[in-house]
């Protein structure tokens, strides 16, 4: 965007040229499939989540009480030394309300998603999870406490959403 | 000085924003990197290196993007290198061919972004998702626009800001790309056009939000030697810095982005800079979503933390204000094809502080520019200073 430039190039094309048939264009849809392994510390916190309890890992060097569980120290880049429980209520950090999907088409309901810091791990330390009945999304606020609802024992499969969501939780 | 070798950028070139351009990645590659060696008054010939940065492979659905995009950057028979840190990717490409020739390794480096983002259907969203954590993360159905969202409302929370002053950014960059050739969301806004656009995930409206782009943007980079043989006026690379944050993004304050400090304070030793409010005199901070912006110019020390909101309502800001972020008209006004974005912010800093700006030129003779872009699981800072 020089004045020294007078052209700047690109052929602009609208999405139903496409539909129309008005430019040429080929289309494909992978067919990659994974199956990832979770890891030696998180296979230890979905057992867990399966037995209804969120379990971390601690550093003795930094003191921390880690959550999301993992092997090593990022801060102090040793080996973590312990694992340690903590609670399935904390306090929510901050949160948004989405009315589109993850392929951006549009919701009726809205989801709300949070970050919750979890009591028991340190401070700041949380999980990425759902808030579910908060009535009125515009009520929801930063600060509030909240406590996991999980499906029960027979239907849980050692996965992030045997906690069925967090819901909000008088103080 | 740092490196070898001083090195200058001598030729910039950027092609249309738009969100769906019948160009080919390739062709869109070739089009800028031609545009940044007519302006250099330079051929492939005299090229030595080039660096190409681009953002996920899964937008265009070509696994090996940079491979296939390397004779569209002029990189046939070339040293070549292919970088990617996400949204830090337009100014991290810059960087890196700062280093091929700060090295002494090459005398002339051509740095081509590019993005095609139009490919993925029904919307290139939908690519965003495979970036989170496969076990903790993508059961949840997270989308991309909710840790904007999440972010945005830590930030909003943690300093009491309000709305209104996050739109007056978009409002801003929206109207500086009035001024901007290859614009793709121009426009002469409101607050209340922006408080009242269509939520997607609160606090984000639509009018928070950059669109997808495609688009490309290139540079050349010399040597000193080289700089004083092609041209009268150079724009040298000051300063260079980069940082990334831990992937566990849930353990983070998301309030402040210490990432972009970090960074921040790399370049700005390199470059001498110890007061950057005074000694800066026009920004690019990276502005996907209005409130970055702000964000963004916390990070850069441009100003206090949380004070970025008022800087803005006092119009310190604008194009004729004292610190100018963002005359291009930003990602909000301009588009966002992610790699091409970033370095059409350098490009810009570049034309500024040639006085080539046109309409769009901040008044009192800038000296000394500052870029910055923003990437990965919002943790990763890249930091670009430019001074004449």
């Amino acid at each position: 965007m020089s004045v020294k430039i007078k052209h700047y190039p690109g052929e602009e094309v609208e999405t139903k040229d496409f539909r129309e048939g008005k430019v040429l264009f080929e289309s494909f849809r992978p067919k990659a499939k994974y199956a990832w392994s979770a890891g030696i510390a998180i296979s230890r916190f979905l057992e867990e989540l399966k037995n209804g309890r969120i379990i971390a890992t601690t550093c003795s060097k930094c003191g921390r009480i880690m959550v999301p569980p993992r092997i090593y120290c990022e801060k102090c880049f040793k080996p973590t030394d312990g694992w340690t429980y903590v609670k399935d209520t904390g306090v929510i950090n901050t949160f948004s309300v989405s009315f589109i999907a993850a392929d951006a088409s549009r919701l009726k309901e809205p989801i709300v998603v949070a970050i919750i810091n979890l009591d028991g791990a340190s401070e700041g330390m949380g999980i990425v999870h759902r808030i579910e009945e908060y009535g009125d999304w515009r009520e929801i606020k930063i600060g509030m406490r909240v406590k996991a609802v999980w499906k029960p024992p027979e239907e849980r499969t050692g996965a992030i959403t045997d906690i069925k969501y967090f819901k909000l939780v008088k103080e | 000085m740092f490196g070898k070798k001083r090195v200058a950028i001598v030729g910039a070139g950027v092609t249309l924003f738009r969100r769906n351009l019948k160009e080919t990645g390739k062709e869109l590659s070739f089009h800028a990197a031609k545009m940044a060696l007519e302006q250099a008054g330079m051929e492939l010939r005299d090229i030595q290196s080039v660096v190409m940065g681009t953002a996920p492979d899964a937008f265009d659905g070509v696994h090996m993007k940079g491979e296939y995009l390397a004779d569209g950057a002029g990189a046939y028979h070339k040293p070549y290198t292919r970088v990617f840190v996400g949204g830090g990717t337009g100014v991290f490409a810059p960087l890196a061919g700062w280093w091929h020739v700060a090295s002494g390794k090459f005398d002339t480096c051509l740095v081509v972004c590019e993005e095609k983002m139009s490919s993925c259907y029904p919307h290139p969203q939908y690519a965003f998702t495979t970036i989170f954590d496969p076990i903790l993360e993508r059961p949840i159905g997270m989308n991309l626009i909710w840790i904007f969202a999440l972010e945005m409302n830590r930030y909003m929370h943690k300093h009491n800001i309000k709305k209104e002053d996050i739109a007056l950014v978009s409002v801003k960059n929206k109207r500086n790309a009035l001024d901007n050739p290859i614009a793709q969301l121009a426009a002469n806004i409101t607050v209340e056009d922006v408080l009242n656009s269509e939520i997607m995930a609160w606090p984000v409206q639509r009018l928070d939000v950059s669109p997808t782009s495609d688009g490309a943007a290139a540079a050349v980079l010399v040597s000193e030697d080289i700089a004083k043989e092609v041209t009268d006026n150079p724009v040298w690379i000051d300063g260079v810095g980069w940082c990334i944050d831990s992937t566990y993004w849930t353990d983070r304050d998301l309030y402040y982005p210490d990432y972009v400090e970090y960074a921040a304070r790399m370049a700005y030793k390199m470059a001498g800079i110890k007061n950057p409010p005074k000694e800066i005199d026009v920004a690019e901070p990276y502005d996907p979503f209005d409130y970055k912006e702000l964000h963004h110019m916390e990070g850069l020390l441009l100003c206090k933390k949380g004070e970025a909101p008022k800087l803005t309502r006092e119009g310190v800001t604008q194009r004729d204000g004292d610190l100018p972020t963002c005359p291009s008209g930003g990602l909000l006004g301009c588009g966002n094809p992610i790699a091409a974005a970033g370095m059409m912010k350098v490009c810009e800093i570049f034309w500024q502080l040639r006085g080539e700006a046109g309409k769009r030129q901040v008044p009192g003779d800038p000296r000394t520019g500052v870029a910055q872009a923003w990437g990965d699981l919002m943790q990763y800072g890249s930091v670009i200073v430019l001074r004449r």
